[in-house]
C-alpha cells in the first residue's frame, strides 16, 4: 500500500475526528443501555438470563435431539437453534446444486431450456418469500391424505399429512467393527484417487480416480457390512390411533420451508451463476476449443475458475439472506430459534434477552458463512506475482 | 416516542416513579451544563445512580433492544395523554371472532372491543375515538409496557408473571374462560384423556403451549404440538387435516366451531384444562389509570344487576330514584370524580355499548351461541360479582 495513504489515514486531524466519533457513539450506546437498565427496572420488568435455566414447559413438535417440556429454556432455545442451523444447511447445499443448474440452462443455446430458466428466475424472485412458503405449505398439506389412507411408497415408508414416514436405522452389535472397517475403505479409496493424480501429473496417462476410489470403498465396506453380521436393523413406522409410532419422519412444515427456501435461494443463486459465465471472455473458451480440448475439461478448467470469480461474493450475501429467512419458518409452524424463542417471550415476557440471543446467533451463523465464503474466494481469486 | 413527555411541562415529572428517558441529545445538554440546572428530573439521577449503572453491566448492550426499552418511559397521567390524543389506542387481536374482529366494513366488533369503546366513552364522551391497534400474542405485554397502546382489550389471561413481572397490571376479569380441544366428530373421541399421539394445532407466545404439556404430562399422553404465529394459520391448519386436534380457550374454539362450513363436522371435547381468566392490562405504575379501567368494566357489570340497559339509561338518569343507580350514573355523588372523570362517565359510556349482559348478548350470544355459563352475574349462579361503585 501507498505510504501516502497509510498517513492520511493517520494524521492527528483525523485522528482526533475518528476519536470523536468513536466517542460519541459509545456515549450514545451507554445512554441507551442505562435506561433500558433503568426504565426495566421502575417498571418492574425482570431481566438477566437466570431464567435459561428454569423449566421450559413448552412442547416442541420437530427436535434433532432428544426434548421434552421438563428440559430448561436454555435446551428449548438450543433445538430452536438447531433446527434452524439443519434447514438452514440443508437449504444451502440444495439451492446451490439447483441454482448452478438453473444458471447453467439460463445461458444455454437451447432456447427452450433457457427461456424456462429465466421464466423460474423472474417468478421466485419477484414474490415474496412468505406467499411462496404460505402457498407451498396449503399446496403440500392439500395433496397429501389423512395418515389412516397414507401413501406407502414402499415397506414402511408412507406419505401423509402427518409428514414423510421412513424405517429408523436402528445399530446392532458389530456396528463399532463395521464403521471401523468403513473408515478404512474410505482412507484407502482418498489415497488410491491421490495416487491416481499424481501418476497422471507424472505420467500424462489418465487413470480413472474418483470412480476406482467409489468402486474401492463401496466393495470394502459392503464386505464388512456382511462379514460384522449385517449389524444394521430397522424400525418401521406403524400407524397406530391418530398417527405413525416409530421410524424417521419429516414434518410438512419443515419440508415445506426447505422447499421454498431452496426454490427461492435457487433463484438467487442462478444469476450469480450466469453472471460469472457471462464474465469470462468468449476468446477463452474458443481457444481452449482451437486446442482441441474436451468441452468438459473446457468447462472445468478454463471456464469455472474464471467464472466463481464473479460467482462467490454475490453468493456469500446470498447465504446469508437465506438463513435470516429461515425465520420466516414461524408463519408455518415450524419450531425453529425464533418460533421457540416467541413462546419463550410469550411465557416469560423477557424480549429484550431474546432478542439479544436471536442476533447473537443469527450475526455468528452470517459472521461463520461469510468467513468461510472469503477463504474459498480467496483461493480462487488471482494470484499476482 | 410515543410519549414526547420529558421535559415538556413541570407536571410532568411529579410522581416519583417517572422514568427518565433522556434523548441523546438531552443527555448531552445535561452533561455541558451543572447537574439540574436543566431537566430537572434527568440529570441528578444521572449522576446519583451512575455507580449503580456501572455495576450494571451483565446484560448485553444491543442497540435495537435497547431503542425498544427506549419507548419504555413510564407516563405520568396516561388519561391526560388519552384526553390530549383525542383517542384511546387500544390493543386488541388480530382478529377472534366474538372478543375482537373486523367485520366486513372494517369495523372492530366483539367483547373485547366493546371494552375498548367503553373505556373511550367514559374517558373521552366518545365511544369512536379509539384507534383499535391488532397485537400478536407475543407482542401484547410489550406494546402495553411500552406505552405503543394505552391500554389492551385481547383476550389475554391473568396470571402472576405477568401482573407481577412484566410490566403491565390487569384490572378486572371480563370474561372467565377456560382451555379447551376441539376435534373432529368422525375421530371416535369423546376426552381429551384419549388425544394420545394426536397432532395438536395451537398459536405461539400464549398460556396454551404450557397448559397443553402440563395436561398431557399429568395425564401420560404424548401430544404433537404444531405452533404457529397466527391464530387464523393455526385454524387453517387444523381444518385441512394437518392436526388432529385444535387447542386454545373453549370460548375461542367455539367462535373458529361457528365459522367452519359444517360446524357439525367438528367437536369441542368436554374437558377444560386450565383457568383463563381474561382480563384488559394497562401498564405498570400509574393507578389512575388501571382505576378507571378496572372500574368502567365494574360499572358495566353494575348496571346489569341494576337493570340499566342501552334503552333505558337516559330514562333511569332523569328519574331513577334508586341510591345505588344514582351513583352509578352520577346523579348522586361524585362516582366519576374519584377517577378523574365527568360525572356522566357511566351514562357515556352505557348508551354507547349497553350493559355487560347486552354487550355479552350481543358478540357472543346472538352470534356465536355461547351461554353466559360461570359468566352469568353472581345472582344467576354465575361467577360475575363486581365491586361496589359508591
Amino acid at each position: 500500500m501507498p505510504s501516502s495513504k497509510k498517513t492520511a489515514a493517520w494524521s492527528p486531524g483525523s485522528l482526533l475526528s475518528q476519536g470523536g466519533v468513536l466517542v460519541v457513539v459509545i456515549a450514545i450506546l451507554y445512554v441507551l443501555f442505562s435506561n433500558t437498565q433503568e426504565n426495566l427496572a421502575i417498571r418492574g420488568i425482570e431481566s438477566g438470563f437466570a431464567f435459561l435455566g428454569h423449566e421450559a414447559g413448552l412442547p416442541i413438535g420437530d427436535s434433532l435431539i432428544d426434548y421434552s417440556p421438563t428440559r430448561s429454556y436454555g435446551y428449548a432455545f438450543l433445538v430452536g437453534i438447531l433446527n434452524t442451523l439443519f434447514v438452514s444447511v440443508l437449504a444451502i447445499v440444495f439451492s446451490t446444486l439447483l441454482g448452478i443448474v438453473i444458471g447453467v440452462a439460463r445461458v444455454s443455446r437451447n432456447w427452450l431450456l433457457a427461456k424456462g430458466a429465466a421464466i423460474y428466475v423472474e417468478t421466485l424472485r419477484n414474490l415474496p418469500l412468505l406467499l411462496t412458503l404460505f402457498f407451498i405449505y396449503t399446496v403440500v398439506l392439500a395433496a397429501l391424505p389423512h395418515p389412516r389412507d397414507a401413501i406407502a411408497l414402499s415397506e414402511g415408508v408412507f406419505l401423509s399429512k402427518r409428514g414423510f414416514y421412513l424405517p429408523r436405522p436402528v445399530a446392532e452389535d458389530g456396528i463399532g467393527l463395521f464403521l471401523g472397517a468403513s473408515a478404512v475403505a474410505l482412507v484407502l479409496a482418498v489415497m488410491f484417487w491421490r495416487w491416481a493424480k499424481s501418476y497422471k501429473v507424472r505420467t500424462g496417462r489418465s487413470v480413472p480416480g474418483l470412480r476406482g476410489g467409489l468402486a474401492i470403498f463401496l466393495a470394502l465396506s459392503g464386505l464388512a457390512f456382511l462379514a460384522s453380521g449385517q449389524p444394521l436393523t430397522s424400525e418401521l413406522p406403524v400407524y397406530k390411533g391418530f398417527n405413525f409410532k416409530g421410524g424417521l419422519s419429516i414434518k410438512p412444515e419443515f419440508a415445506s420451508l426447505l422447499i421454498g427456501l431452496v426454490l427461492y435461494t435457487a433463484a438467487y443463486v442462478a444469476e450469480n451463476v450466469r453472471s460469472g459465465i457471462q464474465s469470462v471472455h468468449a476468446g477463452q473458451i474458443e481457444a481452449a476449443n482451437a486446442l482441441g480440448v474436451s468441452s468438459g475439461v473446457v468447462t472445468r478448467m478454463v471456464l469455472l475458475p474464471q467464472a466463481l470469480r464473479v460467482t462467490i461474493p454475490a453468493t456469500t450475501n446470498d447465504y446469508a439472506s437465506l438463513v435470516k429467512n429461515s425465520s420466516l419458518a414461524v408463519a408455518i409452524g415450524y419450531p425453529d430459534m425464533v418460533s421457540v424463542g416467541g413462546t419463550i417471550i410469550g411465557q416469560n415476557g423477557q424480549a429484550i434477552e431474546i432478542i439479544a440471543m436471536w442476533m447473537a446467533v443469527y450475526l455468528t451463523i452470517n459472521l461463520i458463512i461469510s468467513l468461510g465464503m472469503n477463504m474459498l474466494n480467496a483461493r480462487v481469486q488471482l494470484v499476482e506475482r | 416516542m410515543p410519549n414526547g413527555a420529558i421535559g415538556k411541562g413541570p407536571e410532568r415529572a411529579r410522581l416519583p416513579h417517572q422514568a427518565n428517558i433522556p434523548t441523546a441529545g438531552l443527555y448531552l445538554v445535561s452533561l455541558s451544563k451543572p447537574a439540574g440546572a436543566r431537566n430537572g428530573a434527568t440529570g441528578p439521577r444521572l449522576t446519583q445512580n451512575w455507580e449503580d449503572r456501572m455495576r450494571n453491566k451483565e446484560t448485553l448492550v444491543i442497540l435495537a433492544a435497547a431503542a425498544a426499552a427506549m419507548a419504555t418511559g413510564a407516563h405520568a397521567g396516561k388519561l391526560d395523554d388519552v384526553r390530549a390524543a383525542g383517542e384511546l389506542a387500544c390493543g386488541v387481536s388480530e382478529g377472534v371472532p366474538g372478543f375482537s374482529n373486523p367485520n366486513s366494513e372494517g369495523v372492530w366488533t366483539g367483547l373485547d372491543a366493546d371494552i375498548c369503546r367503553a373505556v373511550a366513552a367514559a374517558t373521552l364522551g366518545d365511544a369512536n375515538a379509539v384507534r383499535f391497534v391488532p397485537l400478536a400474542s407475543k407482542q401484547k405485554v410489550l406494546a402495553v409496557s411500552s406505552g405503543q397502546v394505552d391500554m389492551t382489550s385481547r383476550t389475554t389471561t391473568w396470571t402472576m408473571k405477568r401482573d407481577s413481572a412484566e410490566g403491565v397490571d390487569f384490572t378486572s376479569v371480563v370474561y372467565y374462560d377456560g382451555q379447551g380441544f376441539m376435534v373432529r366428530a368422525d375421530a371416535g373421541v369423546t376426552s381429551a384423556r384419549e388425544l394420545d399421539a394426536a397432532t395438536v394445532c395451537l398459536t405461539t407466545g400464549t398460556t396454551t403451549e404450557l397448559n397443553m404439556a402440563d395436561f398431557a404430562r399429568a395425564n401420560g399422553l404424548t401430544l404433537e404440538p404444531v405452533v404457529f404465529e397466527g391464530k387464523r394459520e393455526a385454524v387453517e391448519a387444523y381444518a385441512s387435516g394437518r392436526c388432529d386436534a385444535l387447542t386454545t380457550d373453549a370460548s375461542q374454539l367455539a367462535a373458529f366451531r361457528a365459522g367452519f362450513a359444517d360446524p357439525s363436522e367438528h367437536k369441542i371435547l368436554p374437558e377444560i384444562i386450565s383457568k383463563e381468566p381474561l382480563a384488559p392490562f394497562v401498564a405498570h405504575g400509574d393507578n389512575q389509570w388501571k382505576d378507571i379501567v378496572t372500574w368502567v368494566v365494574y360499572g358495566l357489570i353494575t348496571a346489569e344487576e341494576l337493570g340499566v340497559t342501552q334503552a333505558n339509561v337516559a330514562e333511569m338518569t332523569a328519574s331513577s330514584t334508586n341510591p345505588n343507580i344514582q351513583r352509578l350514573l352520577g346523579t348522586s355523588g361524585d362516582t366519576g370524580g374519584f377517577l378523574g372523570l365527568n360525572s356522566t362517565w357511566m351514562v357515556d359510556t352505557i348508551s354507547a355499548v349497553g350493559n355487560y349482559g347486552e354487550i355479552y348478548d350481543r358478540n357472543l350470544t346472538a352470534t356465536l351461541g355461547l351461554e353466559r355459563g360461570v359468566n352469568a352475574l353472581w345472582t344467576d349462579g354465575g361467577i360475575l360479582y363486581a365491586m361496589p361503585v359508591r
